[in-house]
C-alpha cells in the first residue's frame, strides 16, 4: 500500500470517486458505470456488438450513494454490528473535539451508549463546541461527502464529510430512523432542535423535524443515531476507543456512559488547548496528477505561473517560471486551459524540480508533558517516558512522530506489551499488524533494552506503549483509516522516538536489577551458609558452639567483603 | 590402581577450610579444569594427561550456593567410606534432597557437583563411595572370568561361552577380577545390534576372540576391563563401530585415551593398545555402502575434533580420515554391510579387515 496516491490529500480514495461522482451529478446519485460513447462496432459482427451494448445499456442504471454505501460499508468502519458502534461513536467524538478545537473551547464531551432493544442502541455524543448553524445541520447530517474540511491542508481528526453522515446512514439503514441533532451557537441564540433522514437516492437531507427547543447548554451540539450494534467490552471496544481517546487528548474531559454500568468521568489533565495547527498550502511533492488537474481548474489565478506559486508551498515565482520551462509551457497560460497532456508534463517538471522542505509549525502534537500526564493518569507504573520528535516530512507531507511509555508496576508482566497507536490524536483500534506503527516497535531491537522479543513479533513485559503521529495528512492503508502506510521515513522516525524510550526503560530494568540481584545474594549468603557449616561439622566432627563459630565469622566476612568491593 | 585413604583426604581438605574461615580469611578449592583444553596427548603413555590448569573455587556470595553443596557433598562420602557403604548418583541426588536449601533440583547439578569432588582428590568416584549406574558394557566369547562369591567368598569361574544366546555383563567394580583366556584378540563393538549377530553365529568360535558390546560410549567400568583383560593377556583390542564422527572421535578416542572430562582418571580407564577396525570412510568406498549425509551436528564435531582433540591433532592419518568423511558429507553405520547380505559382515567384511591390522586407523 506504499505507493497508494489520491490526488487530494484531503481525501481518500473513495471519497475522491464518490466526490468526483458527485461532481457529475449533483443529484446524488453516482454513475453505476460511466456512459460509454456510442458504440462504433466492427462492420462483421455488428448485429451481435449492438445487441451486446443495447443488453448493457439496459442494464445501465444510476446507483444511489445508499446502495454504493451498502456494498461498501467495510470501507467506512460498518463491517460488523461491533465494529459499527465503535465507528460512530468515534466519528461523532472525533467532530465534538475538532470543533471545539477550532473554536478555542476545551472540550467536554458526554458519550452515552443507550440499549433499547435486542441489538439495538442509540449513540448520544454531545460538546460544549461553538455549536453548528442552523441553516447547515441538515447537509452535515443528512448528506454525504459534506464537511468544512474537504479543501483544507492541515492537521485536523477528521478530513472528510463523510463519518458521521456515514453514521446515520448507517443508523437510517438498519433501523429506520434518522439522526436527531440538538445544536445552540450562543446563549443569546435559541438552540435548534432536528430529526433528519437522508434521501438516499438523492443523497440530500430529509428534515422531519426542526424546531426550537429549550437547552441548558449555552452552545454545544448534540447527536444522538439510533442503530443496529452489538456492545462489547475488551480490546478495540467502545470503552477501550474513550480510554485512549482521553490518553491521547489530555485536554479533555469525556463522560461515559453505557446502559447497565456505572458513569465514568475521564477528567482533562491539563487547561492548555493544543497549539491550533495552521493551515498550509500543499507541497509541491504531494501532488499527484489527479489532484493537480483538479487545482488547475479550481484556481483563481491568472496565469500558470501565478498558479504554481499561489497555490502551493514553497513555490518561489523563479522556480515556477523553470517548472513552466521545463514542462514546455506557457507561463501566462491561462491554468484552466492545460489540457490533460499538458498537465502531465507539468506534473513531471515539478517532479524534476528542487524545493524547500515543507514548513512544519502547521503541526499539533500532544506533546511530552501531557504525553506523561496522561499515562500517569491511567497505570500505575514504575517509570514514565515520553520523547515528541522534531517533524520531519514524507512525500511532501510534514508529520511528526511522539512516543510515550509506563513501564512495571501494576501492568501485567508476561504479555507482550500493549501497543496504543494514534493518528492525529484519534485511536487506531484495527488492523494492528498491518500499521506501521507496529511495525516501528517490532523492527526494534527490545532485546537490547533488555526485554524479551519473539522473533517480528511486539516485546513482552509489563509495558504500554503509545505511538501518536501528527500530520497534515497521514497516509492510511485504507479508507477505514485503521493503520498507517509504511513509509520508511514514518517507520525510521517512529524507530527513533521508541529508541529513546527503550533506552529510558533498559536504564530503569538495570537499576531494578541490580537492586534485586543484590537482595538476591544477601538471601544467599542466609540460605547456604548454614550449610558450610553442617558439612564442617560433619567431617571435622565439630560441636555445635564450633559450627556457629564458623557460621557467624563467614557471614561477616562475606558481608564486609560485599560492602568493600560493592559487588560480591 | 593404588588404593588411597579418602578418609583422610577428605577431612584434610575440611580442616584447611575450617582453618581459613576462623582466620577470616575467604576459604578457596581449586579444581583441575575438566575438558579437553586442559589435556595433553603423550603417545608413550598413551592416554589423556591434565596440563594442570585448574579453576579456583573461592567462597564468594556468588560462589557459596556451589561451595556449600561441594562441602555436603564431600561430608557425604566421608560417611560412605566410614561406613563402606556406596550411593549410587542417583541416590546421592536423592540425599540431597535433605540438605534444606542446598538440595539439588536435577540429577546433572548432583553429577557436576560429584565430578568435582572426585576431580579435586584425583580419585575415581568408586573410591569416593559413589557408583555409576551405567552398564558395564557385554562379553561374549573364550574368556573365563574369575570372580568372587560375595557370600563365601569362593572362586567363581565365569565361562563367558556358556551364556547362550545371551551374554556375561561387565561388573561396575572390576579391579578384583581375573582373567583365563586362548583368544587371539578382543574385537569391541559399538552397537548391541551388530553384537547381536556376531553371538548369534558364535562368531567369537570362528575368529577365535572376544566379543565385547560397548553401547555406545564404553563406561568407565567397561574401559578398565577392557583395560586389565588386554594388559593381562597381551590381547590386540580391534573397534568396530559406525563410520561417523561420533565413532571415531567420542567411542573410538575415549575407549583409547580416554576423556577430557575425567581426564584425572584416564590413566586407569584408557586402552592404549586399541586399534581401529572400521567402518572407515575407504570402507564406504571399498565396500560400497549404503550411506546417509552428515548432519550438521555431525559436521560440527569432525571440525571441533579436526581442532581442538589433541589425540586427533597428534595422528596425521586420523586427520586425514577425517577430512576425508567431511569431504564426502556421508556417514554409514556399522549395519550398512548388511545391505550385502545379512552375513556379509561374518563372511566377507570381518575376514578380510582381519587379515590386515597392519591397516587398521590408530
Amino acid at each position: 500500500m506504499e505507493n497508494k496516491k489520491n490526488s487530494n490529500p484531503n481525501l481518500t480514495n473513495t471519497e475522491l470517486q464518490l466526490e468526483m461522482f458527485e461532481e457529475k451529478k449533483p443529484d446524488g446519485t453516482i454513475e453505476a458505470e460511466p456512459v460509454s460513447p456510442e458504440p462504433k462496432p466492427h462492420h462483421d459482427s455488428r448485429t451481435i456488438k449492438k445487441d451486446a451494448a443495447l443488453a448493457s445499456a439496459a442494464k445501465q442504471r444510476e446507483i444511489s450513494v445508499s446502495e454504493f454505501f451498502t456494498k461498501n460499508r467495510h470501507l467506512l468502519g460498518f463491517d460488523n454490528p461491533q465494529k459499527a458502534l465503535l465507528t460512530a461513536v468515534k466519528e461523532a467524538v472525533d467532530n465534538s473535539l475538532d470543533a471545539c478545537e477550532d473554536a478555542g473551547i476545551l472540550p467536554e464531551i458526554k458519550v452515552g451508549i443507550i440499549e433499547v432493544g435486542e441489538n439495538r442502541f442509540r449513540i448520544s455524543v454531545e460538546d460544549n463546541g461553538p455549536g453548528i448553524v442552523k441553516n447547515q445541520i441538515p447537509k452535515i447530517f443528512g448528506k454525504l461527502l459534506y464537511g468544512s474540511k474537504f479543501h483544507t491542508i492541515r492537521q485536523s481528526r477528521g478530513q472528510q464529510g463523510i463519518g458521521i453522515s456515514a453514521a446515520s446512514m448507517y443508523g437510517q439503514l438498519t433501523t429506520g430512523k434518522g439522526a436527531h441533532i440538538t445544536s445552540r451557537i450562543g446563549h443569546d441564540k435559541p438552540a435548534h432542535y432536528y430529526e433528519i433522514q437522508i434521501d438516499t437516492r438523492k443523497n440530500a437531507p430529509i428534515i422531519l423535524i426542526d424546531k426550537e427547543v429549550e437547552w441548558e447548554s449555552p452552545h454545544g451540539t448534540k447527536v444522538e443515531i439510533e442503530l443496529e450494534a452489538v456492545y462489547k467490552k475488551g480490546r478495540r471496544s467502545v470503552d477501550d476507543f474513550i480510554e485512549q481517546t482521553a490518553l491521547a487528548n489530555p485536554h479533555a474531559t469525556i463522560f461515559y456512559s453505557v446502559t447497565g454500568e456505572p458513569p465514568r468521568e475521564l477528567s482533562r489533565v491539563t487547561d492548555g488547548l493544543p497549539k491550533e495547527p495552521l493551515e498550509i498550502k500543499p507541497h509541491p511533492y504531494g501532488v499527484e496528477l489527479g489532484m493537480l488537474m483538479r487545482m488547475l481548474t479550481d484556481t483563481s489565478a491568472k496565469t500558470l505561473q501565478r498558479f504554481l506559486v499561489q497555490d502551493f508551498s514553497r513555490v518561489s515565482p523563479r522556480v515556477s517560471e523553470d517548472i513552466c520551462t521545463k514542462a514546455d509551457l506557457s507561463k501566462d497560460m491561462k491554468p484552466s486551459r492545460v489540457q490533460p497532456v499538458q498537465a502531465e508534463l507539468l506534473y513531471k517538471a515539478i517532479n524534476a524540480s528542487k524545493f524547500m522542505a515543507p514548513p512544519t509549525n502547521c503541526l499539533s502534537p500532544i506533546g511530552r508533558e501531557l504525553i506523561l500526564e496522561g499515562l500517569k493518569k491511567q497505570y500505575n507504573a514504575d517509570v514514565y517516558f515520553a520523547v515528541t520528535r522534531p517533524p520531519s516530512v514524507y512525500r511532501g507531507n510534514p508529520f511528526q512522530v511522539e512516543a510515550g511509555v509506563a513501564y512495571g508496576g501494576d501492568l501485567p508482566g508476561e504479555e507482550p506489551v500493549t501497543l496504543y497507536r494514534f493518528a492525529n490524536r484519534v485511536p487506531l483500534l484495527y488492523q494492528q499488524m498491518g500499521c506501521s506503527i507496529s511495525k516501528g516497535v517490532t523492527q526494534t531491537s527490545w532485546k537490547s533494552y533488555h526485554l524479551q522479543q519473539p522473533k517480528g513479533a511486539l516485546p513482552v513485559g509489563p509495558m504500554v506503549l503509545l505511538v501518536n503521529i501528527a500530520s497534515v495528512w497521514v497516509p492510511f492503508t485504507s479508507e477505514s483509516k485503521e493503520a498507517i502506510a509504511h513509509y520508511p521515513e514514518i517507520v525510521r522516525e517512529i524507530r527513533l522516538a521508541l529508541m529513546e524510550c527503550g533506552r529510558h526503560v533498559s536504564a530503569h530494568i538495570r537499576r531494578h536489577r541490580k537492586e534485586t540481584d543484590a537482595l538476591k545474594k544477601i538471601s544467599f549468603i542466609e540460605k547456604y551458609i548454614p550449610h558450610v557449616g553442617i558439612a564442617l561439622k560433619e567431617m571435622l566432627k565439630l560441636d555445635d558452639k564450633q559450627e556457629k563459630a564458623i557460621v557467624e565469622t563467614l557471614k561477616d566476612t562475606l558481608q564486609k567483603s560485599r560492602i568493600k568491593t560493592g559487588r560480591e | 590402581m593404588t588404593k588411597i585413604d579418602v578418609g583422610k583426604l577428605i577431612i584434610e581438605s575440611a580442616d584447611e577450610i575450617y582453618e581459613a574461615i576462623l582466620a577470616r580469611k575467604k576459604p578457596s578449592m581449586k579444581f583441575p579444569l575438566r575438558n579437553l583444553q586442559n589435556v595433553k596427548y603423550d603417545p608413550k603413555k598413551g592416554f589423556f594427561e591434565l596440563r594442570g590448569r585448574r579453576k579456583e573455587r573461592t567462597l564468594t556470595v556468588n560462589t557459596v550456593k556451589a561451595f556449600a553443596q561441594t562441602l555436603r557433598m564431600m561430608a557425604l562420602s566421608k560417611e560412605l567410606v566410614k561406613t563402606n557403604d556406596i550411593a549410587t548418583k542417583r541416590e546421592a541426588y536423592y540425599v540431597s534432597k535433605n540438605w534444606g536449601e542446598a538440595r539439588f533440583h536435577e540429577q546433572p547439578e548432583s553429577d557436576t557437583v560429584m565430578d568435582d569432588v572426585e576431580a579435586y582428590f584425583s580419585v575415581n568416584r568408586e573410591q569416593l563411595g559413589f557408583i555409576p549406574e551405567e552398564k558395564g558394557g557385554d562379553i561374549a566369547g573364550k574368556l573365563i572370568v574369575i570372580d568372587e562369591d560375595r557370600a563365601t567368598k569362593k572362586k567363581l569361574r565365569i565361562d563367558c561361552t556358556k551364556f547362550g544366546s545371551g551374554a556375561y555383563s561387565i561388573p561396575t567394580s572390576v579391579e578384583h577380577l581375573e582373567f583365563e583366556t586362548e583368544a587371539k584378540f578382543i574385537l569391541a563393538i559399538e552397537t548391541a545390534g551388530m553384537f547381536q549377530r556376531l553371538v548369534k553365529h558364535n562368531y567369537w568360535s570362528t575368529a577365535n576372540c572376544i566379543l565385547i558390546s560397548l553401547g555406545g560410549v564404553p563406561s568407565r567400568a567397561c574401559r578398565r576391563f577392557i583395560r586389565r583383560l588386554a594388559d593381562d593377556k597381551k590381547l590386540p583390542v580391534y573397534v568396530f563401530v559406525d563410520g561417523d564422527p561420533y565413532g571415531f572421535g567420542n567411542i573410538y578416542r575415549t575407549l583409547k585415551v580416554g576423556s577430557g572430562n575425567a581426564a584425572h582418571l584416564n590413566e586407569f580407564f584408557c586402552v592404549p593398545q586399541a586399534s581401529f577396525l572400521g567402518i572407515t570412510p575407504d570402507d564406504i568406498i571399498d565396500y560400497k555402502l549404503p550411506t546417509h549425509p552428515l548432519k550438521d551436528v555431525d559436521i560440527k564435531r569432525a571440525k571441533d575434533s579436526l581442532k581442538n582433540d589433541p589425540f586427533i591433532l597428534h595422528h596425521k592419518q586420523w586427520q586425514v580420515a577425517i577430512s576425508k568423511l567431511v569431504q564426502m558429507g556421508v556417514r554409514a553405520e556399522q549395519q550398512a554391510l548388511a545391505a550385502h547380505g545379512l552375513n556379509h559382515v561374518i563372511d566377507t567384511y570381518l575376514p578380510k579387515k582381519l587379515a590386515h591390522p597392519e591397516k587398521f586407523l590408530p
